[in-house]
């Protein structure tokens, strides 16, 4: 396997061209929370010409609900749910500038396309690893929509929060490269 | 008769609610040991080793293995010769639930369908009861996530298509689910019955032990010859890429309706997670 890269959000177009399907890359710094009903609100915000919750341009959304923290503790379990549900999202936040989404399962061609022309990454967690996936989260703070309880839109501070590139920029998907290599 | 209070069934699931969610079983953790050493992906292994370590420190620190708690799911095996004193028993089921996900920071995560407005409690749970001979009750909370839970199906299929075309519908709905259940999976598959038995059959297969086979010779071997298949599809841990696709498959079956064949798929990540206690 290949070494770690280790990058720190916001991340440039430098920073997303140069990742390829497969690396292993570590966030150290601010990821923002988001699932279904969160991104139902940030784009009903697109429509409505409103401002955003946080600067979009060269952020990263992790797609998660954690479960609660206890006490004296940053965050519950937290790793990743499944991407396709914020597939018919995704690209209108592309556009306006998200460099990254970190989730699991595969996204939509739309999705696919976006992240091209846009220049943006899909990364993949392990998804039902929630409690080791906890120990890289230092700090969580609620930055909009409370009452969604889970689902409120969070900013993660990580440190080395271990992420794999399952979409690049140039349109590789290693979900199907894997698969077509141990397919028997 | 013999009387059990329904306040023992409160205490009873919602420990059970919380074991469930922090203690990953035993059969799945040897399940997850051997896969590594049959794994040929370098990622493959690496994503298995990351599993075993989430499972320990779910349990060393009392966190829940996957944040996706589930939907409280709970098996009653209820003795004929019980009497259940109290109060209702289904309001005793759901205080536990709501005991365990509040006591044991588990996630909320039950919602209207369209409004999507949490409960905010995780009830109400689902309760499936069998009355059976006996004076005494079993209860299993199997706490079921979303995202293996969305990729389930149920078909009723022709007659004619045999066991091919049951293996076929099978397989299908494994390759079709690629990476968003989380593999490697448990595929639970229930032959029979009628359109929702089917898929309770399948849902019941879940909670056999892993390495475990069903006891007909040959369901058995459409066990076996589904694992192969399945773990020949080369979606590996994580949909990554690899062999170890499911870590089992389990088959339950019974009669059907002569003019059809019903076949549930409910498939189940590796966070197999189901915890009993018999009162």
């Amino acid at each position: 396997m290949n070494d770690v890269i280790r990058l720190t959000p916001p991340l440039n177009d430098a920073d997303v061209a140069s990742l390829k399907i497969g690396d292993r890359v570590a966030f150290t710094g601010a990821i923002y929370t988001g699932r279904d009903a969160a991104h139902k609100r940030l784009v009903e915000l697109i429509g409505a010409g409103k401002s955003f919750p946080f600067d979009i341009p060269g952020q990263i959304i992790y797609y998660v609900g954690p479960s609660p923290a206890r006490f004296g503790r940053p965050i519950g379990a937290a790793g990743p749910t499944t991407s396709y549900r914020m597939d018919s999202y995704a690209p209108q936040l592309i556009r306006l500038g998200l460099k990254g989404m970190i989730g699991k399962g595969a996204r939509n061609q739309e999705v696919k396309e976006a992240m091209v022309e846009f220049n943006a990454v899909y990364f993949v967690a392990i998804g039902g690893a929630g409690a080791l996936m906890a120990q890289a989260i230092k700090k969580a703070e609620v930055v909009a929509y409370e009452d969604l309880g889970p689902e409120a839109i969070r900013r993660l501070e990580v440190v080395e929060f271990p992420v794999i590139v399952v979409n690049d920029v140039r349109g590789n998907d290693l979900y199907e490269e894997g698969v077509k290599k141990y397919a028997r | 008769m013999r009387e059990i209070h329904v306040k023992e069934v409160t205490a009873v699931v919602r420990d059970l609610c919380i074991r469930a969610n922090t203690h990953l079983g035993e059969d799945v953790l040897e399940a997850l040991r051997k896969a590594i050493d049959q794994e040929d992906s370098p990622t493959g292994k690496d994503v298995l080793a990351k599993l075993l370590e989430n499972a320990r420190i779910a349990r060393e620190d009392s966190i829940p293995i996957c944040q996706d708690t589930g939907f409280a799911v709970v098996f009653m095996e209820l003795g004929q010769e019980v009497s259940l004193t109290g109060g209702s028993l289904k309001d005793a089921i759901n205080e536990g639930v709501r005991q365990g996900y509040q006591e044991g920071y588990l996630r909320k995560s039950t919602c209207h369908p369209f409004t999507r407005t949490n409960t905010g409690d995780n009830t109400p749970a689902i309760i499936h009861l069998d009355v059976v001979t006996g004076d005494s009750l079993r209860l299993i909370v199997a706490p079921k996530g979303g995202g293996s839970e969305n990729m389930s199906r149920v078909t009723m299929l022709t007659p004619a298509v045999g066991i091919q075309g049951v293996k076929d519908f099978v397989i299908q709905r494994v390759r079709d689910s690629g990476a968003n259940p989380c593999p490697p999976t448990i595929v639970g598959v229930g032959i029979g019955g009628t359109f929702e038995t089917s898929a309770l059959l399948a849902k019941k297969a879940l909670l056999r032990p892993l390495g475990s086979r069903n006891g007909d010779p040959e369901l058995a071997t459409l066990e076996r010859e589904l694992h192969e298949e399945i773990n020949g599809l080369g979606i590996g841990p994580q949909g990554l890429g690899g062999r170890i696709t499911s870590l089992a498959v389990h088959v339950n079956m019974m009669e059907c309706h002569i003019a059809s064949l019903p076949v549930g798929v409910n498939i189940q990540c590796h966070a197999a997670r189901h915890k009993e206690v018999v009162l």
